[in-house]
């Protein structure tokens, strides 16, 4: 994969393709977007130089989406595809996925239905092309499928089998509300069937007031069972003994995963400045975090120095996606990535919170 | 004691005058340089190179370190310091703040 992504979008509105390109260039991967008015544009474009990555509208005259993608899939099997219209009919998506897109998302209208869209189109980007396999709705991970079943706030029953286990999730407006597997309900069975690794699942109509027991959001479950194959995985390569089972988190839940159960805290990492050892939950790139945050806390400690301004109490770091609050006590610093949708001063309240927790 | 007084006046930095801080705010083109500013100009220039340096600095290793920064908001009990990224330079807002003052 070349250095800068490239992405090629695909919209018979000129003004939205403006909108949208200007939004992708915002990624952090910093890609270069290529937009095209018409399906022909398109292939054309595709044919005279590689792109990682085709983001198509569905509804345009002449040729519609679904053909372009019939002859994108032909020509470029290796292309990642996406589809992003306002069509919101079930029927599309099926099609879409059926021929082997691999992301189908309704055009974003909230900041934070953008946020979304960007989240996924730059995961989409980096996905390792080694382990990409046949792409079809099989390949997919339990954890892409959820995220892509909230993300289109979709209502329905999503059934998982793993070998002779079964297992279903409630879907009701892209929120979980239910789950239940052989041996448990509610959180703890989402839990275990985001644990297991392998499987097949199919999509059904969703059930009328089905109670709700899961209160958790999706992306504080997806963030849980994440972390916890991953020290699943961790405790394998470090101890050779019985494998350690990832859908029991309690046992080793990271101790700062209480703090990310504050409303809109997305990710905290805790620093301790004399050894530069970080501990972090949830965050994308820790270590180029740990660095910033280092030299930054300094720097601006230094500077109250020098106006004569006091101890520096917190500062407050807002990127494209997150709030970052981050708070220097006695050589040690915590800092907390917040949801930015809830405003400034839902978060500086939840921040204090947090502080007082992690304090404490 | 007058002799004592002189000399230690002599011997004061620009750093020990007590200086009030700042309420206003200024621009930075992308290489630092303030462009614009609606600062007092009794306000020290090198404490306000040093908010100048601080902030920029800030935004270019957040830059390198892949953090999309688009403003920091730092707090000091005495003094807050709001800055925008803008087209590679930044706007900074500075305002001190009464005792408990939010």
């Amino acid at each position: 994969m070349p250095e800068r992504p490239k992405i090629l979008l695909l919209d018979d509105d000129q003004e939205l393709l403006e909108l949208y390109r200007e939004m992708l260039q915002r990624l952090p991967s910093s890609p270069e977007v290529r937009i095209a008015a018409s399906g022909a544009r398109a292939i054309a474009l595709l044919e005279s130089e590689p792109f990682n990555l085709l983001i198509s509208d569905l509804n345009m005259p002449k040729m519609d989406g679904l053909q372009v993608l019939t002859v994108v899939r032909r020509k470029f099997p290796n292309l990642r595809t996406a589809v992003m219209t306002s069509l919101a009919d079930p029927q599309y998506r099926t099609r879409a996925y059926a021929m082997g897109i691999d992301l189908f998302l309704e055009k974003p209208n909230t900041p934070q239905e953008i946020k979304l869209f960007l989240e996924c189109v730059d995961s989409l980007l980096f996905r390792n092309e080694v382990d990409a396999g046949f792409r079809g709705v099989q390949s997919k991970s339990l954890m892409d499928i959820i995220q892509m079943e909230s993300l289109s706030h979709s209502s329905c029953v999503l059934k998982v089998t793993n070998g002779p286990s079964t297992a279903r999730i409630w879907f009701e407006n892209g929120e979980i509300i239910d789950a239940e597997c052989p041996e448990c309900k509610g959180e703890p069975a989402v839990r275990k069937i985001l644990s297991w690794r392998a499987g097949a699942f199919e999509t059904l109509p969703a059930e009328l007031n089905r109670p709700r027991t899961v209160n958790t959001s999706v992306q504080g479950l997806l963030l849980d069972a994440a972390q916890a194959v991953d020290e699943a995985i961790a405790a394998e390569v470090s101890t050779p003994g019985p494998a350690a089972d990832p859908a029991e988190p309690a046992e080793q839940e990271s101790p700062l995963a209480p703090l990310t159960r504050l409303p809109g805290v997305e990710f905290v990492m805790t620093l301790n400045r004399e050894q530069r050892a970080a501990e972090s939950w949830g965050v994308e790139n820790p270590d180029r975090l740990a660095e910033w945050l280092l030299e930054t806390t300094s720097q601006f400690e230094a500077l109250g120095e020098k106006l004569h301004a006091g101890r520096l109490v917190q500062y407050e770091a807002l990127t494209t996606r997150n709030h970052l609050v981050t708070v220097p006590h006695n050589g040690s610093t915590l800092c907390a990535g917040f949801d930015r949708t809830p405003g400034a001063h839902a978060i500086r309240e939840t921040a204090e919170k947090l502080v007082a927790l992690w304090l404490s | 004691m007058a002799l004592l007084n002189l000399r230690s006046r002599q011997e004061c930095g620009t750093d020990t005058v007590l200086t009030r801080l700042p309420s206003g705010s200024f621009t930075l083109d992308p290489t630092g340089r303030v462009v614009a500013s609606t600062l007092p100009r009794s306000y020290p220039g090198h404490l306000v190179q040093q908010v100048s340096q601080c902030i920029m600095t800030a935004f270019k290793t957040a830059r390198s370190s892949h953090i999309p920064l688009t403003e920091l908001i730092v707090d000091f009990p005495a003094f807050k310091i709001t800055a925008r990224e803008l087209r590679g330079g930044a706007i900074i807002f500075l305002a001190p703040r009464a005792l408990g003052q939010r």
